[in-house]
């Protein structure tokens, strides 16, 4: 049905989106995970309260979430200049998909720890734990179950922002299906493009649920 | 000899909306080592807030505490957590960490005190064996009864062998047998390792089951205070007095007058008072309730009675009873 060349060029498409999203996840995890646990801690329940800090990057994660990511792409276009050398293609793309990502992360993160059973980081603070030792053994730890459904999540996310990038040159699958399937009509490649995008989706999303269950030990029997 | 704990002149208010709430007003009470201390009271008298107060969990808004003569106000951060490896505390609700198993719930305050891991697994061995939990140490708190998870909640509390044990509430999600088996397990912890207990309850059953020392509290204020045997004996306070009733069950259905209530000690149930009463004065009188106590290992009865409605007699009947020798007081209890 497709000859070689389609067939190598959807082959690099996946490639690239998978590029893409996973190093987008994890920049945005690496910036999203702190930023989550400073919201925790700082708000006026956590462990260490702190209005002005919470309310910085409160604003900050609502202004970046309320921008549609296709304009983020674009207003971002000097910044992501400035960085890659160059505006469009998968590595150019990841720039905006790490500043979209780490205020989701970070939100995601936020409502995850805020699970935590206030009586068991009551019960650390009252061992003499310090504020890192409960983040690191009591908050990160206690819920990793929400933790990884929220990484599952952000990792379908990301993916489907990354095909929206493909609109402006973005590369990955996304970008072969609006070239092929709405410029050029080729539906074929378009639906190639969508199976593929579902498959993946799917397959990340099934390995992320299983790996929170079993690792879950709040309903071990 | 200084006191373990000193609470001095502690006031807490917390701010609300509608002006400050005082939860604790101008507390003042020392503890000294070795004592199990009951902490009494409704719910919403502070109970909870007062001991958050012993390892300033909460900070008093005024006055202070001495941890076996050291000021916690004056402190640094870093000392204060020091401290409170010296003062452990369990929960209602146990407050395990779900992710872990018993056994590295156990090394958690090791940790935190930097034990070496080989080390702390060796010492929580021990402190498995102490609660009688050995086969449980690899289970995870999910697979554990509540009376199991709140023993790994005491083996993790004395691991560091704490001069002092919060415990707050710590038997009131459990079953009566439980309960007491959660309470012997924590006198004899007291006897083997002379730890302070501080114990927080809403249920006069636990102070005389285990206490010799108990602080009635009400409103944020400290309503009475002495030994337990004392309170139970002769409750001063109109609060005090509606705790120490409150095991008696009978009083919710009495109406009428001349009620009085009667404590007996070992000494005084050899004598067969009231038959003897009755006997004396030929008058009849109306047994509302009766119990035995077990109050820090003796046995003390407590009756309530009915006396006739002639004032006459029924004065000379308390003159009786208490040329017996037993406290005897007039009680009107609306229930």
């Amino acid at each position: 049905m497709f000859n070689e060349t389609t067939i190598r060029m959807l082959q690099d498409g996946l490639v690239e989106t998978l590029y893409m999203t996973l190093i987008s996840v994890c920049m945005g995890y690496l910036l999203g995970l702190p930023m989550g646990v400073i919201l925790t801690i700082t708000d006026k329940k956590g462990i260490r309260p702190n209005a002005v800090i919470y309310k910085i990057l409160d604003v900050f994660s609502n202004i970046v979430r309320s921008i549609p990511f296709i304009i983020l792409v674009v207003l971002l276009i000097p910044f992501t200049r400035l960085i890659i050398g160059k505006s469009y293609g998968s590595t150019a793309t990841i720039v905006p998909l790490v500043i979209a990502a780490t205020p989701f992360i970070g939100r995601m993160v936020e409502s995850s720890l805020k699970e935590v059973d206030q009586g068991v980081i009551e019960a650390a603070q009252s061992m003499g734990a310090s504020t890192w030792t409960i983040i690191r053994k009591v908050l990160l730890v206690e819920a990793r179950t929400p933790l990884l459904v929220g990484a599952t999540i952000a990792v379908g996310t990301i993916l489907g922002y990354s095909a929206m990038a493909g609109a402006v040159g973005g590369g990955g699958l996304g970008d072969i299906a609006i070239r092929y399937g709405y410029y050029r009509y080729q539906t074929d490649i378009m639906i190639v493009t969508i199976v593929l995008l579902v498959v993946l989706v799917q397959l990340l999303q099934g390995f992320g649920m299983f790996l929170s269950k079993k690792l879950d030990r709040r309903n071990t029997k | 000899m200084r006191p373990m704990i000193q609470i001095k002149n502690v006031s807490k208010s917390f701010p609300s909306k509608a002006g400050k709430v005082d939860a604790l007003q101008n507390i003042s009470i020392d503890m000294e080592q070795g004592d199990i201390f009951g902490i009494i009271g409704m719910s919403g008298a502070g109970k909870s807030t007062l001991v958050r107060c012993i390892n300033f969990l909460e900070r008093p808004t005024e006055g202070t505490v001495l941890i076996d003569g050291k000021d916690l106000q004056t402190i640094s951060n870093k000392e204060l957590r020091k401290t409170r490896q010296e003062i452990a505390m369990i929960f209602q609700h146990f407050n395990l960490l779900m992710q872990r198993t018993v056994i590295d719930n156990i090394c958690f305050p090791l940790e935190i005190a930097g034990v070496r891991k080989k080390k702390a697994r060796e010492r929580a061995k021990e402190l498995l064996k102490i609660v009688g939990l050995e086969h449980k140490e690899n289970a995870y708190p999910a697979q554990l009864s509540g009376g199991q998870k709140q023993r790994v909640a005491i083996a993790r509390a004395i691991a560091n062998n704490p001069k002092i044990l919060l415990c707050d509430e710590a038997t009131s999600a459990l079953d009566p047998e439980t309960t007491n088996a959660i309470l012997n397990l924590l006198k004899d912890i007291n006897k083997r390792f002379g730890i302070t207990i501080v114990v927080i309850t809403h249920e006069m059953k636990v102070i005389q089951k285990i206490c010799n020392k108990v602080a009635i509290l009400s409103g944020g204020t400290l309503a009475e205070t002495g030994l337990v045997k004392d309170i139970f004996t002769e409750p001063k306070t109109e609060e005090a007095k509606r705790l120490v009733y409150q095991g008696t069950e009978t009083t919710a259905y009495m109406r009428g007058k001349h009620f009085v209530r009667i404590v007996f000690n070992e000494q005084s149930s050899f004598e067969p008072v009231i038959s003897n009463m009755i006997l004396s004065f030929q008058t009849p009188i109306n047994i509302m309730g009766a119990d035995t106590h077990n109050i820090g290992g003796k046995a003390i009865g407590e009756m309530i009675l009915q006396l006739p409605e002639e004032k006459e007699i029924a004065d000379k009947m308390i003159a009786y009873l208490i040329n017996r020798k037993l406290a005897v007081e007039e009680v009107d209890i609306h229930v």
